[in-house]
């Protein structure tokens, strides 16, 4: 009975929230919300929101965002130094010594978000109406259905309608008549919400036969669109772990692949690129333009390790051609070397990359599904690096000499290629995008000092896979090994996944040592 | 022979600008080593690093204090580097040619299992202050951390309770150890007397290090459609950064679906973006936020420790968790046992540990069991705030004994948690 008093007190809200100046709150229940017991809050809440003033979204508002503090009796909203009494709405200066915080935990957090969700379904914009209607979605008290319904009959919009729509029939399988839940059983059957499955799950063991039938059947419905994002996910997962791989890969790709040298150095200066992007970020915290570091960190990762992998070539690695063996050693201990000065420089701990605030959170696709932000822009960063080598290789001269060198290394020499500058040219170039791939390893995992170590095994596995010297065989290699991880993963959980995925390239391996694309024709080592 | 002469040259020289770069070791000759057994490097420095710092400010202390017994504290700080192995190596190292009076140091537990046989084959002490798993107890270790019963067991009952959201379903994830699988074993237990079915439960393992999370947090969401759900993290080390960077970014919230971690402190959180996290939960026996006098002490020392030191990040940010306030515990009450023993000796020192006391910064008077080398502890539940701190939704009334035989392992009603019980039983 009393949720039915607190619903109608709610259209009475929405009413007054247009109309009425602001006056003093409840005390009562403003001190009950900040010190009593849960279920007492919980009452108050309902009491404040019931009481019809619009000061108590910002009460409310308040405390979920953890800015509601007592002191003494007094219940305080401090802000920005300042604080204004919570009941009366009046400036309280000077601001009390002694506050203690209001601490709002989740269930009470919850129930203020529904709460001021309820308030804003009838707000003008169609953005805040869609964001509410979602976030009511996820649980609604019963006591706002006829609030609800009463919205549904002035909403236009598609989208808000028909989440309005499952809102009120999640409410009406409660608490209906048989006939109304057996048409909310319908209508939760034609949503792809995850909500709507467990409230079906629910009614699915019903006491009732036919109920029970039709949930079974709404469940099947509601299962196979979930399905549908679930797969969704698992291949955006996939091209996310392949296109990471084949970023760590690309450089190992030209100097291993193309030139030949088994560079174990590969993972630090991935590693180095890493480092690279934090110390920009750093440079960059206290400017205004925090967001834009990657704008700089971008081209001074690929310069630093670009540059440090032509001193490389210089002075250690050039010795070596055709001395494969002895270039593994030499750069394994390049490796440990460079690993070794930045836990000298910065620390062994790891240090913290943040991400610019555009590349927090996710886009919303299904309603199971959100793709973050950082993961698609790594993608997108994949892509265009991909295509700028691809450029660069087959559209320009140093492309053309690369390409000549490596097939041809003696001929190239006869016709005027300058063959020590050009290995020089690719070498730093492999490196370079290797330092590339720390960037946006940056934004997504830990920055250490070992970090390159869990990236260079992945990264010969990836150009062994494809083809030694195939650079469309990297790529296919990159997203067949993301997928197969991935969709492991889901299955037999990470450990195993890893294994298996090993194993098969073994065995893989085993039966086609060229990979997956052979070299056609007569190459010149061969 | 020139490089030979070289060679011993340079050594003097070492030596000599190593006595010029501590002339007080001179005024000081009574000293008393001590061992610092934390990994600096690898995955698991996330959490350990500032466990080495908080145990050198304490010994600072103490030596500003006077020493123990007149002894001034000369730590000998050794990186294990994550290794387990070399966890074994470097505690037998500290042992035998270092002689070091007492260890502080461990965080996983697996690297505990390690160091273990070299501690009871050389006699020597250990004091552990993280949580584990319990199904342990040995003459040679202090644990300073909770046992199962006093994090574990009390997060997933406030999880059911009205107030933890009441949940249903439990998805267990945890780095794959011994710690997060004996945890499991045991939250498996007692959800299952709590009528929880088997289907409502699902356990799943990383490994160390893992940092791609997509698929876990897509299972997660898939999971949490069949009822109100809650996970149980055991995830350990730098692979937390990148599962809470995936929870916020795929818009898993604590109001729908609570992650609640035991291995997760304020340390752990520095760093990640902490907004879209703000009411995951964490089940500790000290937060940072805890206000009463003692802890105000505690962080302000730590603060001014961290500024004078210039560690990277806390000078700026000085930041303490549970496993600091009980590496910081271990120490004084190490001093007070060898002050009542009025020795370093070993089985003197390990006398002397029961029954000790000290006011501990999470409020409450901290005491060593007298018998079972575990500490009683007040348990703590916390919620993320927005600047990664935690706000504390739960607590015990008091303090509560440790149990580390877990009722819920079959078997364990015939242990008895006394360590010179169990030898004789041997």
């Amino acid at each position: 009975m009393r949720a039915g008093k607190r619903a109608r007190a709610l259209c009475g809200v929405l009413a007054l929230f247009i109309s009425t100046a602001a006056s003093a709150l409840d005390g009562a229940a403003i001190e009950k919300l900040a010190f009593g017991e849960s279920d007492e809050r919980i009452q108050a809440l309902g009491a404040l929101v019931a009481e019809g003033d619009p000061r108590a979204a910002e009460v409310l508002a308040a405390l979920a965002a953890g800015e509601l503090q007592t002191a003494g009796k007094r219940v305080l909203i401090v802000r920005a130094g300042e604080a204004l009494d919570a009941a009366t709405g009046e400036k309280v200066a000077p601001l009390p010594a002694e506050r203690e915080d209001v601490v709002a935990n989740n269930r009470l957090r919850g129930a203020i978000g529904r709460a001021l969700a309820a308030l804003k379904l009838v707000s003008r914009e169609r953005g805040e109406r869609l964001a509410a209607a979602r976030a009511l979605a996820g649980g609604a008290d019963a006591s706002m259905l006829p609030l609800v319904k009463r919205t549904l009959e002035a909403e236009t919009d598609a989208d808000v309608r028909s989440l309005l729509e499952l809102i009120a029939a999640s409410m009406e399988l409660k608490t209906g008549d048989r006939r109304s839940r057996l048409s909310a059983i319908r209508t939760l059957g034609s949503s792809g919400n995850p909500s709507s499955k467990t409230l079906l799950l629910e009614a699915a063991a019903d006491a009732d036969a036919e109920i029970r039938a039709e949930a079974q059947k709404s469940l099947l419905a509601v299962d196979a669109r979930l399905r549908r994002g679930e797969w969704l996910g698992l291949a955006f997962a996939g091209v996310s772990l392949g296109s990471i791989l084949l970023l760590a890969a690309l450089g190992l790709a030209i100097t291993y692949g193309l030139m030949g040298v088994i560079n174990m150095a590969h993972g630090e200066l991935i590693m180095v690129g890493a480092y690279t992007t934090y110390v920009v970020q750093s440079l960059f915290r206290s400017s205004g333009f925090f967001d834009w570091y990657l704008v700089a960190a971008v081209p001074s990762a690929f310069m630093v390790s670009g540059l440090l992998g032509m001193a490389l070539e210089r002075s250690v690695i050039r010795w070596l051609y055709g001395r494969s063996l002895e270039t593994l050693l030499a750069t394994w201990g390049i490796s440990l070397i460079l690993m070794q000065t930045v836990r000298t420089l910065f620390g062994a701990q790891n240090v913290q990359v943040e991400n610019p605030s555009f590349m927090s959170g996710g886009i919303q696709v299904l309603s199971n599904v959100v793709l973050p932000w950082n993961r698609i822009v790594i993608i997108a960063f994949t892509v265009a690096v991909l295509l700028g080598m691809w450029i660069l290789l087959s559209r320009t001269r140093l492309g053309l000499y690369i390409r000549g060198v490596t097939q041809n290394r003696a001929m190239a020499s006869c016709v005027g290629v300058p063959t020590a500058r050009v290995d020089t040219w690719a070498f730093g170039l492999g490196s370079g995008i290797a330092g590339l791939a720390g960037c946006a390893l940056s934004q997504i995992g830990n920055v250490g000092p070992d970090l390159g170590q869990g990236y260079i095994v992945d990264s010969f596995m990836v150009v062994v896979f494809g083809g030694v010297g195939q650079l469309a065989g990297t790529v296919h290699a990159a997203l067949v090994l993301g997928f197969a991880n991935k969709l492991l993963e889901s299955w037999s959980g990470a450990v195993i996944a890893k294994i298996a995925v090993l194993v098969f390239i073994i065995f893989f391996i085993q039966r086609r040592p060229q990979g997956l694309f052979a070299l056609k024709g007569r190459a010149v080592e061969s | 022979m020139k490089r030979r002469s070289f060679v011993k040259a340079l050594a003097l020289a070492a030596s000599i600008a190593a006595l010029g770069a501590a002339p007080q070791a001179f005024a000081q000759t009574k000293t008393v080593k001590v061992g610092v057994l934390h990994s600096l490097s690898g995955t698991m420095a996330i959490s350990e690093t500032v466990l080495k710092d908080v145990a050198l400010m304490a010994f600072d202390e103490i030596n500003a204090q006077g020493g123990v017994m007149g002894y001034k504290i000369e730590p000998v700080v050794v990186d294990p580097a994550s290794n387990w192995p070399l966890f074994a190596e470097k505690a037998r190292q500290l042992l035998t040619q270092e002689k070091v009076a007492t260890v502080f140091g461990c965080w996983t537990s697996v690297s505990r299992k390690s160091v273990l046989p070299v501690f009871e084959e050389l006699n020597g002490l250990l004091f552990y202050p993280v949580q584990y798993e319990g199904e342990e107890i040995s003459k040679n270790v202090f644990y300073t951390g909770a046992a199962p019963n006093q994090q574990a067991i009390p997060a997933v009952e406030y999880l059911m309770s009205a107030d933890g959201g009441g949940a249903k379903r439990w998805y267990l994830l945890g780095t794959d150890y011994v710690y997060p699988r004996t945890t499991n074993k045991i939250l498996r237990a007692f959800l299952k007397s709590k009528g929880v079915a088997e289907k409502d439960i699902e356990e799943v393992y990383t490994p160390f290090g893992h940092s791609d999370y997509q698929t876990i947090v897509a299972n997660i969401k898939k999971f949490s459609a069949g009822g109100k759900t809650a996970v149980v993290s055991t995830i350990n080390g730098d692979s937390n950064v990148p599962f809470y960077k995936e929870l916020g970014n795929q818009g898993l919230k604590a109001t729908d679906v609570p992650v609640v971690a035991f291995s997760v402190g304020e340390e752990e959180l520095r760093g990640v973006d902490t907004k879209p996290l703000v009411g995951h939960l964490a089940a500790w026996n000290y937060f940072m936020s805890i206000k009463n006098p003692t802890n105000e002490e505690f962080t302000k020392k730590w603060a001014a420790y961290a500024k004078a030191k210039g560690l990277p990040g806390h000078k700026d940010k000085p930041l303490t968790n549970d496993p600091m306030e009980a590496t910081y515990i271990g120490i004084h009450m190490w001093k007070q046992a060898a002050e009542k023993a009025k020795s370093f000796d070993v089985a003197k020192v390990t006398a002397a540990m029961a029954g000790q006391t000290f006011t501990a910064p999470s409020g409450i008077l901290s005491k060593m069991d007298e018998k079972n080398h575990h500490l009683y502890k007040a348990v703590f539940i916390g919620e993320v705030k927005a600047d990664g701190q935690f706000n504390v939704v739960w607590k015990t009334k008091g303090p509560v004994k440790a149990q580390p035989w877990s009722p819920f392992i079959p078997g364990n009603d015939k242990k008895v948690d006394e360590p010179a019980l169990m030898a004789v039983k041997k």
